[in-house]
């Protein structure tokens, strides 16, 4: 009993953690299978919890910070699209560049605008921040612990956010391999010269896909800075947009695998926060740096190992030049 | 009030065309991470250099640590550019002031949190175990499940000081509390990662606690936000962050950073300044725990009672709480 609600517990703490990584990692998604390495992935979720926070401070309205985080993350990829898709330029470089850039850009315009610190003002009010959704029932529901509990905890209980990721997987899905746009995408990815040879233009479609990958990091960063904290800080995404990347080639660049990649990262973190200082049975208590650890030797482990061999598109990183 | 700090403008430009030694004071403060706003240990630092420039019109040089290398490059450079006295904030500090420290023998240190052995060098440490056990007490008297929690920044002795006091301080009062300890982290980036802090609450509140105290600088804004949230009790650490959710807030372990940051600029303008090394407890009112108008409505004047009578133990030396370090 105890235990049940432990693992329930544990399951919705993966689900919280796990989605702005899964957000990014599709952000990656559409923007590696056109051809274009998503390095950018953390600069444009941290521009976007930089702005969506300031947004929400200022005008009070998590909405409000939500379209600004997007415009963010749309404003960025426009950036990163303009260096890597236009002028051909190095992805990598291009990509890194931008993180930096915003890594630094962030905290000095708070710094300008708010006075405190490189940090944005405390989201306080009502409507500033997405809340946690309580469904109907929830509270009757929690008495009955099987099924109620999973209903009350795990399904209720989260915010806007989490449910419009879940909601983007299988749309993600269905847009990737359903739909022409779709085709053209992963077509653009693999043979962008066959592409073209069709009449259709490359740099169209790698735009398109770079912004939409800017507006799901757009989403991600809103979801870091008004919905699971309340307010923006100095490097808050962490580290999440190269784990998200992580994620993505762990799911072999499809969406229902990355989806699982990035749950398995996630409850490894929830895992590690939950394991520190407890007693377990036969091994007593695991040293705190073990705990720590053991998300990334888990990683590296399945990285190594389990994934097989992942292929990406071919024609990742390449800038198409067309022939003259 | 405006009057007054005119005419600390006016003393200081005139001493910088007399050259008398008022003048010639130069005071810089070196924060750690987490920064100068993490509404906990640095900014209770900034608050005590800020008093001294309203309280004497002299400015300070300040500088806010971003990347480790930055450390003993900006000493250096304080004290070559003729800094009087440089207070280097947080115990990660030590080897730098070690190192630059030796280099300009003229130039005062002051740090907090470590012990640096130098002539130039005063060492100011608290006993921050002693505040701890009194919020551990609070916690205690204000848990319904028998359960409550600890989450740390680094893991690190000084947090483990907090913790083994917190702990204490609880199981005094009801000894067969539960008490959950959780780190964020074991680099200096757990100081500023508010989304793990508010995590790590949620899991002890997810287990049955239903108060948190963090050591965790501004890794705790997150804490204190998750036990808002939840609608449950958190305690703050180093400020008094008790206005920072009212009502939520049950009480914060203070820590007279600020006093000491002060202190140590005053006593260096007025020449009284010595190297060395000072522990601040409750009996110096160096820690302590907070009450004012934010935590009224949820620190009884029982529980206030209770804590009181142990703080008064704790001074007379007839309560004796452990320190980590010693152990």
């Amino acid at each position: 009993m105890e235990t049940y609600t432990l693992i329930v517990l544990l399951l919705a703490a993966t689900i919280r953690v796990a989605t702005p990584l899964l957000l990014a990692a599709l952000a990656g998604m559409f923007s590696e299978r056109s051809g274009v390495i998503a390095l950018g992935l953390e600069g444009m979720m941290l521009g976007a919890a930089f702005t969506s926070a300031s947004v929400a401070a200022v005008s009070g309205s998590a909405w409000l910070g939500l379209g600004a985080g997007v415009a963010t993350g749309m404003a960025l990829a426009l950036l990163l699209a303009f260096a890597c898709v236009t002028h051909r330029g190095n992805q990598v470089v291009a990509g890194m560049a931008l993180n930096i850039m915003v890594a630094g850009l962030g905290p000095a315009l708070a710094l300008a605008w708010f006075d405190l610190g490189g940090q944005t003002p405390q989201l306080e009010g009502p409507g500033q921040r997405f809340l946690a959704l309580t469904w109907p029932w929830a509270a009757a529901a929690d008495k009955v612990p099987f099924p109620g509990r999973l209903y009350s905890q795990l399904l209720s209980g989260h915010n806007l956010i989490v449910y419009l990721a879940a909601v983007l997987v299988p749309l993600s899905a269905w847009l990737l391999y359903r739909t022409r746009f779709g085709l053209r995408l992963r077509a653009v990815g693999e043979n962008p010269s066959a592409v073209d040879t069709a009449g259709i233009s490359v740099t169209r479609l790698r735009y398109q896909a770079v912004l939409i990958s800017g507006v799901l990091c757009g989403v991600a960063g809103t979801y870091l800075s008004t919905a699971a904290s309340a307010g923006f800080v100095r490097d808050m995404t962490a580290g999440k947009g190269y784990l998200a990347l992580a994620a993505l080639i762990f799911g072999k660049w499809k969406p229902y695998p990355t989806l699982g990649a990035c749950l398995l990262f996630a409850f490894t973190d929830a895992l590690a926060t939950r394991l520190q200082g407890v007693d377990l049975p036969l091994v007593g208590v695991i040293p705190v740096q073990f705990i720590l650890a053991l998300p990334y030797v888990l990683t590296v482990l399945l990285l190594a190992g389990f994934v097989g061999t992942a292929v990406p598109p071919a024609a990742i990183g390449v800038p198409y030049a067309k022939e003259k | 009030m405006i009057s007054s700090r005119l005419l600390g403008v006016l003393l200081v430009s005139l001493g910088a065309v007399t050259l008398t030694p008022a003048a010639d004071f130069k005071p810089a403060i070196v924060y750690d991470f987490g920064g100068k706003f993490d509404r906990s240990f640095n900014q209770s630092a900034s608050v005590g250099a800020e008093k001294f420039r309203q309280d004497t019109g002299i400015a300070f040089r300040e500088f806010e640590i971003t990347n480790a290398a930055q450390r003993e490059q900006i000493m250096t450079q304080l004290a070559k550019r003729g800094s009087s006295i440089i207070v280097a904030v947080g115990f990660t500090q030590a080897s730098a002031v070690e190192r630059v420290a030796r280099q300009f023998p003229d130039v005062k240190f002051t740090i907090i949190d470590a012990v640096v052995d130098l002539p130039n060098v005063q060492s100011i440490n608290f006993r921050e175990q002693e505040s701890s056990f009194l919020c551990g007490m609070a916690a205690a008297l204000a848990s319904k499940t028998g359960k409550v929690g600890f989450v740390g920044g680094m893991d690190i002795p000084l947090i483990r000081k907090f913790a083994l006091g917190y702990a204490e301080g609880a199981k005094y009062v009801n000894p067969n509390i539960e008490v959950f300890q959780n780190m964020t982290g074991t680099t200096p980036a757990a100081w500023g990662d508010p989304t793990k802090g508010a995590e790590l609450a949620k899991s002890q509140f997810g287990r049955g606690a239903d108060v948190v105290f963090h050591a965790a600088g501004a890794t705790g804004i997150g804490v204190m936000q998750a036990a808002q949230d939840a609608g449950l009790l958190s305690i703050g650490c180093d400020s008094n962050q008790d206005y920072l959710h009212p009502g939520s807030v049950l009480t914060s372990a203070v820590k007279r950073v600020d006093v000491a940051v002060y202190k140590a600029f005053q006593d260096a303008k007025a020449g009284t300044w010595k190297g060395g090394q000072l522990v601040l407890g409750l009996a110096e009112s160096g820690v302590d725990y907070s009450y004012d108008e934010y935590n009224r409505t949820v620190l009884t004047p029982a529980m206030k009672q209770r804590l009181d009578q142990a703080r008064a133990d704790i001074v007379s030396g007839r309560l004796k709480v452990s320190e980590y370090r010693a152990q």
